[in-house]
């Protein structure tokens, strides 16, 4: 296969340089290898890009730019009075892309639906998103109702399960294509050679080099991709990614050092992107530990952070600050909640008030870097200044990445831990229940925040239309601003240099790096 | 001489067996759940946690994970990485060659450049030449690599446009591994220009991982000559009224060549196991980043997979060397 595709790949790319008219190849200089391509396996972005986001479609899918879940190759959706039913209906006529192993005979239907979830509902299933997203508890049984036709039967109500599914574990695989690699005594190639409906066919990898897609000719949209050739191509740091794309040796970057964005704004080769990240940065008080149990010493030493300066020097302008525990990317934000004011002098009265004197503390910093907190250690710094100002002595820890998650989230943990999350599926069930509910006490929920009058909404909130939801999240950001279990910091912007020439890149709030409608312009 | 590599083979089995514990034990002595780390934010519930430490063998008692590891290792089985799922072996060999060529092309650059900047400064010691090329030589070998290979970048690729920013060949060439040596591979497929594309982008990385190792062979020829130059033998080639030339080069530089080598096959070594940086910066995919990525995602196997293979290339370096250094001076394996 690679031997045929020799010629037509040569000629492009030399075309790519040249200049010439003839088939188009889009250059994305990507920030990592992706660990595999069978996007069910990994949890990696980078994992994601190279695969769910070019190589296959979910059954819904999120519209790019958006959180809005829209139809993917399932045509039309409906559920049952109670909502613990859901119907889909496959979109006719879509085509599984073929390989050197690898011919599909016959179309996408039911039996590739209820494999893809199957496979990974089953012991030893290695992937961890499915379970990550309580998947396997949530889906009693998937029915083959007809051939097109597929209906989930759930355990219990849960709203969020369909856009759950235009999650990229939920990316539909073929059915026919994994049970060949079996009976072929190889079924590590379905994660190496993957076969999906998207797209981009994929055509080959270098090992932390090269990946290589081709444009789907038989694609199910009309007009996409708008490109002849893909190619990412792996470049672990920051600046010379820039370099390469200021050279014209790729057309699109992610993730550009804090540090370039300004330069790269007034350079004319390139036109820097700009959208706030689907994600929030946080300070999560231990709610079961004194005196951090009383709400108005959290509230104190909330409004003792000086949060503009943290944007300022942390993020280098790459972030805005949060008030809210979700971003404002997200449906049912809650835009009239007012922050903390920053106000040392009212924090001090507080928290003498509360009966709080000569306050020591733990601030925990993150080892690695976020997009939601790029150096936890300044951040701990600056907010050890600003809480010495009240007369609170701040003593900064730090553990190894996977030390610090887990004794992060012990019981009796002391202090405050600086933590962030990136949201999953663009619904607020994903920050809010996840991060702030009674079931994440001692795992996600680093607060250890267990407030009945909240967790009563988010749980009614799991039903229902996004029209009913809205209002019972709405009411929940209020309680959690009055209750203070973090201390809200920042989101950050996401920023995506591009060269002048592309045309239609859209920055996606879930964080992906979607090429399906991206053209060059001669 | 045959007994000698047979002597210098069978010092092989005791590191071997030292590299493979040590290489076992230095990642568990780390702090860091591999399976903790891998869940990350999103944590993992316990059941699933429990789940994961059978699946890596985690539950068995530490000196049973270690004969399970060694009887693998002896019957050529390394494991597979607890991220990818791939073989170690499979994924080592993969990169390796991108390293080794890589290396390679560091040294002889650096053995090109350093050799006659040492021999020219230990004849003309004390003088201009001499104090020039040394000052140049300790700046090399103290400057930040990251910053010397960005600087090359803009400068070069960036304002000049002479070389590519970063990679192993233009992304217009596609062609199968046949070696995975890049230069031989861009040859095999008859494309035209790959070749030369290749070369382009061998020398910014080479320039910058032959830094200091030229450095230092230029000291240590440097070092190396004014010692034999100061020998009787040199004296009496000179009263001969041989030509300064030929004196110095082969003579001297014959004999100063033993101590070079010794050091050239540790640059080598060092290469091999250290262009994490360099490898980086130019998006070279070698096992540098290979073995930094898995040291901080605690993927057991390759860890311990990794420095083991890699101590035994550096083994294999070494002994090249001592069979070179034998066959230079007779001396030494006669002893």
């Amino acid at each position: 296969m690679k031997t045929a595709r020799l010629f037509g790949t040569a000629a492009l790319g030399l075309a790519l340089t040249a200049g010439a008219a003839a088939a188009q190849t889009l250059v994305y200089c990507s920030e990592a290898s992706p660990e595999g391509f069978d996007p069910a396996l990994y949890t990696s972005g980078t994992t994601f890009d190279a695969s769910s986001h070019t190589v296959y479609n979910q059954l819904v899918e999120f519209e790019t730019g958006t959180t809005n879940v829209v139809p993917g190759l399932a045509e039309s959706w409906e559920s049952n009075e109670d909502g613990t039913s859901y119907t889909f209906t496959l979109r006719p006529g879509v085509t599984f892309h073929s390989n050197d192993q690898f011919e599909p005979t016959r179309e996408l239907n039911a039996d590739d639906v209820i494999h893809t979830f199957e496979r990974q509902d089953v012991e030893g299933w290695t992937g961890e998103y499915f379970n990550a997203m309580g998947m396997g508890d949530l889906i009693e049984s998937i029915e083959k109702v007809d051939d097109m036709t597929v209906r989930f039967n759930l355990t219990r109500a849960e709203a969020p399960f369909v856009a759950n599914l235009a999650m990229d574990f939920a990316s539909i695989v073929s059915k026919e294509y994994y049970d060949a690699m079996e009976e072929a005594g190889t079924p590590e190639m379905v994660n190496q050679q993957p076969i999906g409906t998207g797209p981009f066919e994929f055509v080959d990898y270098q090992t932390d080099a090269v990946i290589r897609y081709e444009a789907n000719e038989d694609y199910w949209v009309e007009g996409v991709p708008r490109v002849d050739n893909l190619v990412f191509a792996i470049t672990p740091d920051a600046s010379v990614r820039y370099q390469r794309l200021q050279a014209g040796e790729c057309h699109v970057m992610p993730y550009p050092a804090p540090a370039d964005v300004e330069a790269m704004q007034e350079n004319p080769d390139i036109n820097v992107l700009e959208q706030e990240g689907l994600n929030v940065g946080y300070l999560a008080y231990n709610t079961q530990m004194e005196p951090f149990d009383n709400p108005e010493v959290r509230r104190a030493l909330n409004m003792a952070i000086d949060k503009e300066a943290i944007i300022d020097v942390v993020f280098q302008g790459s972030g805005q600050v949060a008030k809210n525990p979700i971003p404002p990317t997200m449906w049912s934000y809650n835009e009239a909640v007012e922050d903390d004011p920053y106000d040392p002098e009212a924090a001090r009265q507080m928290l003498a008030d509360a009966g709080v004197e000569d306050l020591s503390m733990r601030i925990w910093a993150m080892p690695v870097q976020r997009p939601y907190n790029p150096n936890a250690r300044r951040m701990a710094e600056l907010i050890q200044e600003d809480f010495s100002e009240i007369g609170v002595d701040v003593e900064i820890v730090s553990y190894e990445w996977g030390e610090y998650l887990d004794r992060s989230s012990a019981l009796d943990r002391d202090g405050a831990v600086l933590l962030g999350w990136t949201g999953d599926n663009g619904d607020p069930d994903n920050f809010l229940a996840v991060l702030l509910g009674c079931d994440g006490v001692e795992n996600s929920n680093r607060a250890q925040w267990c407030y009945q009058p909240f967790e009563d909404l988010i749980q009614e909130a799991k039903t229902g239309t996004q029209e009913e939801r809205t209002p019972l999240y709405e009411e929940a950001q209020v309680i959690f601003k009055e209750q203070a279990p973090w201390a809200t910091i920042a989101h950050s912007v996401v920023f995506m240099p591009v060269r002048p020439e592309v045309d239609g890149y859209v920055v996606h709030p879930l964080g992906g790096h979607i090429f399906d409608n991206v053209g060059i312009d001669e | 001489m045959l007994r000698y590599v047979l002597a210098r083979l069978l010092t092989f089995i005791p590191t071997f067996i030292g590299v493979t514990i040590v290489s076992f034990g230095f990642i568990r002595v780390l702090p860091g759940d591999p399976i903790i780390v891998m869940a990350g934010e999103r944590g993992l519930s316990e059941e699933r946690y429990q789940e994961y430490v059978e699946r890596f063998g985690f539950d068995q008692p530490l000196w049973k994970q270690f004969w399970d590891y060694l009887t693998g290792v002896l019957q050529g089985d390394l494991g597979q990485s607890f991220v990818t799922n791939r073989n170690v072996w499979d994924e080592f060999f993969t990169l390796f060659p991108a390293t080794l060529e890589l290396s390679l092309c560091a040294i002889i650059f650096s053995v090109l450049v350093g050799l006659p900047a040492g021999v020219i400064a230990a004849v003309y010691r004390g003088k201009f030449f001499d104090r020039a090329l040394m000052s140049t030589a300790l700046v090399g070998y103290s400057m930040p690599i990251f910053w010397w290979a960005l600087l090359l970048i803009i400068v070069f690729s960036g304002n000049l446009g002479w070389t590519p920013v970063s990679g192993r060949i233009g992304l217009m060439y596609f062609f199968d591994d046949v070696t995975g040596f890049m230069l031989i591979d861009s040859l095999i497929s008859g494309q035209e220009g790959a070749f030369w594309s290749a070369v382009q982008h061998l020398i910014l990385p080479s320039i910058v991982l032959g830094t200091i190792p030229l450095a230092v062979i230029a000291r240590q020829t440097r070092s190396a000559m004014l010692e034999v130059l100061s020998e009787d033998y040199i004296r009496t080639a000179r009263a001969k009224g041989l030509r300064p030339a030929r004196v110095n080069g082969l003579h001297a530089l014959r004999n100063a060549l033993i101590p070079v080598i010794t050091v050239i096959g540790l640059s080598v070594g060092t290469l091999l196991a250290g262009a994490i940086l360099t490898e980086t910066i130019f998006s070279w995919p070698g096992i540098g980043k290979w073995m930094v990525d898995s040291i901080f995602r605690r993927d057991y196997p390759v860890v311990q997979g990794g420095l083991l293979l890699i101590a035994l290339m550096v083994m294999i370096v070494n002994l090249t060397v001592d069979i070179l250094y034998g066959l230079i001076n007779p001396k030494i394996r006669k002893r």
